[in-house]
């Protein structure tokens, strides 16, 4: 803190007690308000508390405040590390997450789509870490073919080292833009995003998963070190060795996202066998796969924003016998517009018992009468509690699929669950 | 439906390039009202790789991002099966960045003109500011009319040339220009209600399902009813 000018010092201290106060008066986690009043107080804040650190940045559209948690908690391994584990991803929340820990070396940072490259110049980040990219809330986000051309420029400009994902063509192509890079094979189950080569609009040929291919200018799926073997449930590192992966946190996303961090673990000299056992503690991020249990059921919180993170969802939904519920809003940090429910694929759900919750279950309601899955309409996760355990006294789980503010509501009415 | 065959064939072009706001909503719903009056039907999804066949009832193009559209505009061009199509008499539904290719002309990313499929008299180009949010219209009378309700995010504007009429006038929200939305020539109808259009308008499903298979008997309503409605009144 003492390499700070006095500005920047005084400005991160305000921050912060801004922040206190929002967490003491319950308005939030208090993550973004800290940052926001920082950032009038002094712009280059961010580049100022970045000095000295080595930074790493996190982004994608799905899996980022799952990552960021999991590589920094492999990070301990060095000492303090600053993280914004609430996700406040823009860089309010990234400023609030560097005031509140000043002597940590290392800092990992999930960053928004958008922001990733002008955080990536203020912060001047050692590494840079990406999983996936995909249509995410169109009525405010910018074109992903576009972000990915930004991410390529912003990582030309600098000298990180990028860690990526291979296996996911835009974002291969980003990390093709940096000097240095790590790829790993880490999976794709949504491909309705990249069927096009980046670099010129070629149909790519996939064949076989997970190689990409352009037969139009042979750009092609960069050569990874490090791959998921989701069969297996492993990770096989660059000297070919085998990690089972057993991790708490459920599914291929998750061990997407472990393999990702165990590669970024590496490239600080951590290695899988230090790196993994701290990946396999996480139970729970953020509120995401947390349980609660209530009237004897067993209640899973799964959040899904866009329609690559619903196909995840389903992939880990419990047997057919569990009951779901669906919950979808549409207010402005969810997007406002509900066309995307179009892109998901709802007839998985058949042979389910499926509820429709959330201001926007009427649209839910047509999707799924038009893939002909069955579904019954529901005000609270509550009253379906209370409904299913008086039909079948023998359910004993219920999972819940939910967008972002359907995702927090539910949450907070239980607590602000972890 | 053509003369040699007995099923209704939808036909998706280019998923791959256009298909950005749940697009596939459209093939859905009218499968499902055709089917649903005994209607056999097929969709298939044509690849930008692929040649776009002739012989489809109704054709349906999505929106896209700026780079897809004008391959997909390239490519249309080249391949000439929808302009035959077209010609045939096929029914199309082009939306969004669909609706500006199918038109004479429209704007790349610097408001250059750019040259359309032509099988509908617009032209497009790039207004000052994005339209973004719900819009509500009401449709022409020799059409059908009703009110239909979308959602747009576009920043074109279009005007029509002598052989286009609009589909419907603005109510809430801009379309074309603020006043009229979508356009339409003979059997191809073009609008920036964008993705989902047909499963929020039922009644636009039936005109496009009447155009191939002449009348239909009516449906018992249906969550698309509901939904219709409820927009409507969360616009207005
Ligand atoms: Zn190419």
């Amino acid at each position: 803190m003492s390499e700070l000018p006095l500005r920047a010092q005084l400005a991160a201290v305000v921050g912060k007690g801004a922040a206190s106060l929002s967490r003491a008066t319950g308005r939030g986690d208090g993550s973004v308000i800290g940052g926001k009043v920082a950032l009038k107080v002094e712009p280059d804040l961010l580049a100022q508390l970045s000095r000295g650190r080595r930074i790493a940045l996190v982004s994608a559209t799905n899996g980022k405040t799952t990552t960021t948690r999991l590589i920094a908690s492999a990070l301990q391994e060095l000492g303090p590390v600053a993280t914004n584990e609430h996700g406040a991803n823009m860089p309010t929340g990234h400023i609030t997450a560097l005031a509140n820990q000043p002597d940590a070396r290392e800092a990992v940072l999930e960053v928004d789509e958008k922001y990733l490259p002008r955080v990536l110049e203020a912060t001047n980040a050692a590494v840079v870490v990406l999983m996936n990219l995909s249509r995410d809330q169109m009525d405010r986000a910018s074109e992903i073919n576009l972000l990915a051309k930004k991410w390529r420029d912003a990582l030309g400009r600098t000298q990180a080292h990028v860690v990526a994902n291979a296996d996911d063509p835009l974002v291969a192509w980003a990390g093709l833009g940096a000097n240095y890079a790590t790829w790993v094979s880490a999976g794709q189950r949504w491909k309705e995003d990249s069927w096009c080569c980046p670099e010129c609009g070629g149909h790519l040929k996939r064949d076989p998963d997970p190689h990409w291919e352009c037969p139009e200018c042979g750009m092609r799926r960069p050569d990874a070190t490090w791959s998921v073997d989701n069969e297996n449930d492993s990770v096989v590192d660059p000297g070919e060795q085998r990690w089972p992966l057993r991790m708490s946190l459920p599914g291929d996303a998750n061990r997407a996202n472990a393999a990702i961090a165990m590669a970024t673990a590496a490239a600080y000299g951590i290695p899988a066998a230090q790196s993994l056992p701290r990946l396999q503690e996480i139970r729970s991020v953020a509120g995401r796969y947390t349980s609660v249990v209530t009237d004897g059921v067993e209640v899973r919180l799964l959040l899904a924003k866009n329609p690559a993170g619903w196909l995840e969802s389903f992939s880990v939904l419990d047997p057919p016998r569990v009951p779901v519920i669906l919950s979808v809003n549409a207010q402005i940090p969810d997007g406002k517009d509900t066309s995307w429910l179009w892109d998901v694929d709802y007839s998985v759900l058949r042979g389910r018992r499926v509820f429709v919750m959330g201001e926007r279950r009427t649209d839910l309601a047509l999707r799924l009468e038009t893939d002909e899955v069955p579904f019954e309409v529901a005000d609270r996760v509550s009253d379906v509690v209370a409904k299913v355990k008086a039909e079948s006294p023998d359910i004993t789980k219920l999972d819940v699929i939910a967008n972002y503010t359907a995702f927090q509501q539910i949450r907070a009415d239980y607590g602000r669950v972890e | 439906m053509s003369d040699t065959s007995s099923v209704l064939r939808i036909v998706w072009i280019y998923p791959d390039l256009l298909s950005t706001y749940g697009d596939q909503g459209n093939a859905l719903i009218l499968r499902r009202r055709a089917e649903q009056r005994g209607i056999r039907t097929e969709i298939l999804h044509v690849h930008s790789s692929d040649p776009v066949p002739a012989e489809g009832d109704v054709y349906l193009l999505g929106g896209g991002e700026d780079r897809p559209q004008i391959l997909a505009a390239n490519r249309l061009r080249a391949d000439g099966g929808l302009k035959r199509a077209a010609e045939r008499g096929a029914a199309v539904l082009a939306v969004c960045a669909g609706y500006q290719i199918v038109g004479q002309s429209y704007g790349d990313d610097d408001d250059n003109p750019l040259p359309g499929v032509g099988i509908l008299d617009i032209h497009s180009g790039r207004g000052e500011t994005r339209a973004v949010g719900e819009i509500v219209a009401d449709v022409a009378p020799e059409l059908g009319g009703g009110r239909i309700t979308g959602f747009e995010n576009h920043q074109g504007r279009t005007t029509l040339g002598p052989t286009a009429t609009p589909l419907s006038r603005t109510v809430a929200g801009i379309g074309n220009d603020g006043s009229t939305e979508g356009a339409y020539q003979g059997q191809v109808l073009g609008t920036y209600l964008h993705g989902p259009a047909l499963p929020r308008n039922p009644q636009l499903a039936d005109l496009l399902l009447r155009m191939r298979v002449g009348e239909l008997p009516p449906l018992p309503p249906s969550w698309g009813e509901a939904l219709h409605e409820e927009r409507l009144a969360a616009a207005l």
